[in-house]
């Protein structure tokens, strides 16, 4: 009898911060479902009328919008793959011991700290800049002409400046696992005659499974929705070559003013992310018990 | 074959030297307990004959072979971590194999091992379970079967029972000792409890801080031990010392007399002392003595010896069990 009191107590106490979490997630929802189902240009407010279908028609028939799922899976698949295999590489570089550990952990976490934007803007006007960049200067030492990397190679820039960003948490992550780790495993499979190569497979990537599930799933949220590096450097072209699924909604939002449009675009976002993370659950969620 | 000798191997971590340096050998087939107190380096002397840790000077030799700077997998030898070290995303089955796995050996010659294993330990119902699904002495079990696959020229245990609970630990220092019997390999067998040493053991090592104090077999190190560390250390309870006047009269600067020996009367004797607490086991009584100058004893006597708190009662060292020792600790 006591307990069931308790239990219905504490019912009502987490009652007022999940109500608050509730509406904070399902007003802005209920709005963008209601907005994308309404002609509404912000050229012409008061001229809204009910539109049914006809926004997501005019989503989903855009060119443009399968260019940026496209682009959107590439970015985040690009990402992933770049953070987890340097990120496990960095975190088993840096799990030794090595003279000034402290300091050298603390100049590779920092590129997190680093603000979206920044950091791109860091990365285009001092690092990839066709003239005055590191990288221009590097090829121009090399007697190769400089490459324009944001026109060439858009969507690969992007990917490597949110590369640079988020590697710092998966090696976080990674070294955090690593470090727990049992050194008597290591020891017994060194006696048991497996080589480096076949410890890492068979000992160091099984343990690091649970903790790459972590970072794939943590980061595939974020990466859905990269959206500054994009603004701040190509703008999404050169055409849509650099355009992912959140731009294309900015785009509709902000420069064509057509908040139907872009609610309906939005509602798709969050239509496909939920198909990314079932996706994600099934593949690699039964590693988190 | 599996003769283990070690010259003048020494170790040092940084400026710590841990291990001075030991001699021994090892023949093929004895099962060899390195014995001592918590830091007296008897894991490193262990680690050292692995492979585990390099040796800071010396040779140490497997069949009369140097493998001094050999890789610990070149070594032919296998290990029994404390933590049992098995690998917990693998089943039982992968755990016995991944040593033959790693060996490149034959899938057929593989599976008949590992079958021939679990038959030997037991574990044939459990190979396909994961190791967080077994108990603490099915562990062990797993670990010593990853061991006796590879057929090591020898066997290293680094304290293996010890985070097992005291009805397992004397069942497994039976099965361990079995074993023994039955492969006559070679086992070399840390541990810090000397009554594993004794019940275990052809040849008991004690070590202190690094140094070999003795070696032999059980029973001569507890009926000749070298010095005063050694009789203390084997034998339980432990032996009893005594200093001043007793200790003149037998000429030495002190005297050891074991619990066992002593002769208890509560009427007359060579010692008189006040009963503390008498722990009444059945089968033996152990009475914590308080002599009159001052000497704290722990004799055993007969298991229904009638002596309880505060009793007067006189001991008496039976003849020609009383170990002598000079200023220096050694025995005379």
């Amino acid at each position: 009898m006591a307990t069931r009191q308790t239990q219905s107590l504490a019912r009502l106490m987490r009652a007022p911060a999940i109500i608050l979490l509730l509406i904070w997630m399902l007003v802005p929802l209920g709005m963008t479902l209601y907005y994308s189902f309404l002609n509404y240009n912000l050229l012409n407010p008061t001229g809204t009328s009910w539109a049914g279908w006809f926004n997501y028609r005019y989503f989903y028939t855009d060119p443009a919008f399968f260019e940026a799922v496209g682009n959107t899976l590439v970015l985040v698949l690009g990402v992933l793959t770049i953070t987890v295999v340097l990120g496990t590489a960095i975190a088993m570089l840096i799990d030794k011991p090595i003279f000034g550990q402290g300091i050298v952990r603390i100049l590779i976490i920092s590129p997190f700290f680093v603000m979206p934007p920044v950091a791109a803007l860091i990365w285009k006007n001092m690092i990839m800049h066709p003239s005055y960049g590191v990288f221009a200067d590097l090829a121009k030492f090399f007697g190769q002409a400089p490459i324009d990397w944001f026109a060439q190679y858009p969507l690969t820039s992007i990917i490597i400046i949110v590369a640079w960003q988020w590697l710092p948490f998966a090696t976080l992550i990674l070294l955090t696992a690593l470090q727990s780790l049992d050194g008597e495993q290591m020891e017994a499979a060194e006696m048991d005659g497996a080589g480096a190569v076949s410890r890492f497979i068979h000992l160091t990537l099984p343990h690091l499974a649970r903790a790459m599930t972590v970072v794939i799933l943590i980061q595939t949220i974020f990466l859905l929705g990269i959206y500054a590096e994009i603004l701040v450097t190509t703008n999404g072209g050169p055409g849509n070559a650099s355009t992912n699924l959140t731009y294309l909604i900015y785009r509709a939002a902000r420069l064509n003013f057509d908040i139907g449009g872009a609610a309906a675009g939005g509602i798709i976002a969050v239509i496909l992310a939920n198909f990314v993370a079932i996706f994600l659950m099934r593949a690699v969620g039964r590693n988190l018990d | 074959m599996g003769s283990i000798t070690l010259r003048n191997v020494r170790k040092a971590f940084g400026d710590v030297e841990v291990i001075p340096g030991v001699d021994l050998d090892i023949q093929d087939g004895e099962f060899v307990v390195f014995v001592g107190p918590s830091g007296c380096g008897k894991s490193t002397l262990l680690r050292l004959i692995a492979g585990l840790e390099d040796v800071s000077g010396g040779q140490i030799m497997i069949d009369g072979q140097d493998v001094t700077e050999h890789a610990p997998a070149r070594r032919g030898l296998a290990m029994v971590f404390q933590s049992y070290a098995l690998y917990p995303h693998m089943s039982v089955r992968k755990n016995i194999t991944f040593p033959l796995k790693m060996a490149r050996m034959d899938q057929d010659e593989q599976t008949r091992r590992v079958e021939h294993a679990a038959k030997i330990l037991n574990l044939t119902d459990y190979l396909d379970r994961k190791p967080g699904q077994l108990s603490g002495g099915q562990r062990q079990r797993v670990a010593i079967g990853r061991a006796i696959v590879r057929e090591p020229s020898a066997f290293l245990f680094d304290e293996p029972l010890s985070n097992l609970d005291a009805a397992l630990r004397v069942g497994m220092r039976v099965e361990i000792s079995e074993l023994h019997k039955k492969l006559a390999t070679t086992m070399i067998y840390v541990t810090h409890d000397q009554v594993e040493a004794m019940t275990m053991a052809d040849k008991i090592v004690v070590l202190r801080a690094g140094r070999v104090e003795q070696v032999g077999s059980p029973l001569e190190l507890y009926r000749s031990p070298a010095n005063r560390f050694v009789a203390g250390f084997i034998g339980s309870p432990n032996m009893n010392f005594l200093e001043g006047q007793a200790a003149a009269d037998h000429g030495a600067h002190a005297i050891g007399v074991r619990p066992e020996h002593f002769r208890m009367s509560l009427t007359e004797g060579s010692f008189a002392g006040t009963v503390g607490v008498a722990e009444h086991l059945g089968s033996d009584t152990f009475l914590h003595v308080d002599l009159d100058d001052g000497t704290h004893i722990v004799a055993r006597a007969e298991g229904e010896f009638a002596a309880r708190h505060g009793d007067r009662v006189w001991l008496t060292p039976e003849e020609g069990r009383v170990y002598r020792f000079d200023a220096e600790g050694l025995a005379i």
